[in-house]
């Protein structure tokens, strides 16, 4: 197995009840890329992410994580790997301060692994990994509640949760949806900060004008399956992209 | 004019994080008051009383650590309704135990602590990798079917039970073993559940996905917590064990999984200390209500009606509230 | 012996499945574990049986009554109860167990127990099949409860209310959204699931006398089945009745009557630890429950 493919993806195959959501899919994603995956709603995104992460077990196919077969490990097995992601819909735990939303990931045994054994004291790693991603410290954000925050904060809490695994690979799952143009552009950065440090990214996004800015390599699902992949321009001039998109002008 | 209730904390604490920063033996007392309290009333209190309210002192103590260990497995999300199981496992053991090698308590009520947890939770097990309603649900069946198969296998005594278990050396050391446990179960569960390790646990109940996506094995945690409550029950059946000398069927009764979750219901959920409080309030009441026989389980069965859809704080979180905020009218600007 | 056996296998499978419907549907819909079934049994048994002793009316007014009032029961625990602590399991399981149990201890504390607690049965009549004598009640348990399953599949199948059901019982926001009060069609459910225990015991009572403890018996079954069967599944209900209600007689009859309850218990277990959602299950593990 080579080491610059850090997932590589076998013949995926899931069907929930008699719906199939991803078919035959194979896929590789290369060490230190941006991979975006688009695609219309109910293409099988989401369910790849999950699939990649053990949420939801496979009907057939494989996954390999840097040679390792974790078709069927344990989604927190999987995670404590190195893979980390972000949820679309943010749950966070409404009346915890915004940084004791952070305890949870610190507290990963994969943290442990990566200092050494140690923990460290969660409460400060929490409040430089929250200024990290943009919780302004002078202001106290990272002491108020989560309830009581907007939108684009709770999306950069679960950026740093996923950050606070210290991954190999952070998958974000629909990150822009529901954000502000202004709030999109203050975590763009925080994205490429995460590359300059060598991490691979898998975005599943909508919003394809910032997505496109910041991808490398496009890859487009319609009904389970991949159908273009390329750089963007390549994507964008696919016959069957604009069909997808648009539906088929037939 | 519209008014509103404001609620303001009163300005005793500097707070910054957990830290108190203290001025005057006053905000000392302020802190440590409520704290102290319950201590040296449960610490004193016997002392003042007759043989036959220590004997209630020792029930209040007992179903104060069922509700206990009610509470801890309500915040992490799995609802017993079977309290019994663990009081009646750890009875059994211990009475098992004893009968069987006449092993001193001293050494049969810790055994049956540690096995009596473990085997609850290897029992429970296969039901943590489901959401709360089956827990309940397995939780309710589980004391009675045994009842049926003791009754029925005629197994431990079968429905005489068996008696004759050693008791413990003096009525005194009776008294404060039970009431030591409680106090350092109480303030031993609460600081671990404001721990990181608790807010683990409470994440689990609030959202286990993301506690899953943090790459921690939640039916692990889970687990942990069942441990450590289902033993503290186990302590409670051994101990009863001891004192009555006898163990039979009635340890799996309905009894020992009501009242538990009344106390800790009245009390309020979430805090360990409402659990002590509705074990205070609700075990001398029972035993002034002993005249009316059958009727105070259809009372305790409305209490919890009642307060779980009125009052779903419980008392403690009220009165906690009092202490510590100010509350006034003020009027809504427009 | 053996075709003894079974018939009074099939009878037990239809009790349970009787006994297990009601909880199941009410779970099954509006995700509301009503505590109170074992209660509403007996609450039911005891009006008819109020009615034709104490007022002296005809058995089936009295019985048609006691169903509509204990369906009545369950849709006014809903509304009055259950809808102020909706989605909080903590509550929801708190509340109606405490219903439940202040239903069956008043009983318990009025005295009503005894074997004179008894409602007579449909038919006086009695068959020999398979060699075997059966009372025309056993086999109106098996007709009525055949029926019954039928006709809520047929109910939730091919009415628009059913459909409303099946519609929150997969998704409430999505219902919600398409127009279904999703709080009234919960109180249906509850109502029902409490109209279906009546009639359980309407069927059932016959054989035996009402008792509060029958009431805990009731939901232990109920629950029993429901686990093994799966929460929610009318299909695991029918396979899990079957299968306790088959291992209960055989064990019976084969080992004695005392291990029958051991062998519910340790099927629970079995099931447990190799499929925790039951049989059938739809209470989704999570896996499956993004």
């Amino acid at each position: 197995m080579s080491t610059d493919n850090i997932i590589e993806i076998h013949k995926l195959t899931k069907v929930f009840g008699g719906v199939t959501a991803v078919f035959e899919l194979d896929c590789t994603i290369k060490r230190g890329e941006l991979l975006g995956i688009i695609g219309p709603n109910g293409s099988g995104k989401t369910t790849l992410v999950n699939l990649m992460t053990g949420f939801v077990k496979p009907t057939s196919g494989k996954i390999l994580c840097n040679g390792k077969n974790i078709t069927r490990m344990a989604a927190h097995k999987i995670i404590q790997l190195g893979i980390a992601r972000t949820f679309q819909m943010v749950r966070p735990f409404y009346q915890l301060p915004a940084f004791k939303n952070m305890i949870i990931p610190l507290y990963s045994p994969r943290v442990k692994q990566m200092l050494g054994g140690r923990y460290g004291d969660r409460d400060a790693v929490a409040l430089d990994l929250l200024e990290e991603v943009g919780f302004e410290r002078d202001a106290y954000v990272a002491y108020k509640p989560a309830g009581a925050l907007p939108q684009g904060y709770l999306k950069r809490l679960e950026l740093a949760k996923a950050i606070a695994l210290q991954p190999e690979l952070i998958i974000l799952d629909e990150l822009f949806s529901g954000l502000s143009l202004a709030e999109v552009a203050s975590i763009v950065p925080i994205i490429e900060k995460l590359r300059q440090k060598g991490k691979t990214i898998v975005m599943i996004e909508h919003r394809l004008k910032e997505l496109f800015r910041i991808a490398d390599r496009i890859m487009v699902l319609n009904f389970g399956c991949k159908i273009a992949q390329g750089t963007a321009e390549e994507v964008m001039a696919s016959e069957e992209v604009k069909n997808a998109y648009l539906g088929s002008e037939r | 004019m519209k008014k509103r209730k404001e609620r303001i904390d009163r300005g005793i604490k500097a707070r910054s994080g957990d830290i108190f920063a203290l001025s005057s033996w006053r905000e000392m007392l302020y802190v440590a008051g409520p704290r102290l309290l319950p201590v040296i009333l449960f610490l004193l209190l016997p002392l003042f009383l007759s043989p036959y309210w220590q004997r209630v002192m020792i029930s209040l103590a007992v179903f104060a650590l069922l509700a206990i260990s009610w509470d801890m497995l309500a915040q992490s999300g799995m609802i017993s309704l079977g309290q019994a199981l663990f009081f009646g496992m750890g009875a059994y053991l211990s009475g098992i135990i004893n009968h069987a090698w006449g092993i001193h308590p001293f050494i049969t009520i810790p055994l049956a602590t540690v096995f009596g947890g473990l085997i609850c939770t290897l029992i429970l097990l296969p039901v943590l990798r489901l959401r709360g309603i089956y827990f309940s649900m397995f939780t309710l069946i589980l004391p009675l079917m045994l009842v049926r198969t003791i009754e029925a296998t005629k197994v431990f005594g079968g429905t005489e039970g068996l008696s004759g278990m050693s008791p413990l050396p003096s009525g005194w050391l009776e008294l404060y073993l039970i009431i030591i446990a409680t106090l350092s179960v109480l303030f031993g569960f609460r600081r671990l559940m404001a721990s990181d390790y608790g807010l683990v646990l409470k994440g689990i109940r609030d959202n286990d996905r993301s506690v899953t996506n943090a790459g921690i094995n939640i039916y692990w945690f889970k687990a942990q917590a069942l441990f450590l409550s289902s033993a503290v029950g186990a302590f409670a059946g051994a101990y009863m064990t001891h004192v009555y000398m006898f163990v039979g069927m009635p340890v799996f009764a309905l009894d020992y999984s009501i009242m538990p979750i009344a106390s800790a219901v009245v009390g309020g959920v979430g805090s360990f200390a409402g659990a002590i409080l509705g074990a205070s309030i609700l075990v001398p009441l029972s035993e002034l209500l002993r005249g009316i026989g059958g009727l105070r389980i259809v009372l305790y069965g409305l209490c919890l009606v009642i307060f779980i859809v009125a009052i779903p704080e419980g008392i403690f979180h009220y009165l906690q509230r009092k202490y510590q905020q100010v509350e006034r009218w003020v009027d809504v600007d427009r | 012996m053996f075709a003894g056996t079974l018939v009074y296998a099939i009878v037990n499978s239809f009790t349970l499945i009787l006994l297990a419907i009601g909880f199941n549907l009410t779970f099954g819909i509006s995700g509301v574990a009503n505590f109170a079934y074992g209660a509403l049994y007996v609450l039911s048994a005891y009006l008819s049986w109020m009615m034709m002793n104490l007022l002296g009316l005809p058995f089936f007014p009295s019985v048609i009554l006691s169903i509509l009032a204990t369906t009545l029961f369950g849709a006014l625990m809903y509304r009055l109860v259950l809808l102020r602590v909706r989605g909080q399991a903590l509550s929801e399981v708190i509340a109606t167990f405490g219903i439940g149990l202040s239903i069956l201890e008043l009983f318990r504390y009025l005295g009503f127990v005894g074997f004179e607690y008894t409602l007579p049965v449909f038919f006086d009549h009695s068959f020999i099949i398979a060699g075997t004598y059966i009372d025309m009640q056993r086999i109106s348990i098996v007709v009525l409860g055949f029926l019954l399953v039928v006709l809520l599949w047929l109910f939730t199948h091919h009415t628009s209310t059913g459909l409303a059901f099946r519609g929150i019982a997969q998704d409430e926001r999505t219902a919600l959204t398409f127009g279904i009060d999703s709080d009234w069609i919960a109180t249906l459910s509850v109502s029902l699931g409490a109209g279906l225990a009546a009639i359980a015991a309407t069927i059932i009572i016959p054989l035996g006398s009402i008792s509060p403890s029958e009431g805990y018996d009731v939901l232990i079954k109920a629950l029993a089945v429901c686990i093994i069967g799966g929460l929610g599944s009318t299909g695991g209900v029918i396979a899990a009745g079957f299968f306790i209600g088959f291992a209960e007689r055989f064990t019976d009859t084969y080992f004695g009557s005392h291990w029958t309850m051991i062998v519910s218990l340790i099927a629970i277990l079995i099931v447990l630890v190799i499929k925790p959602s039951g049989l059938f299950g739809q209470q989704k593990e999570l896996e499956e429950r993004i």
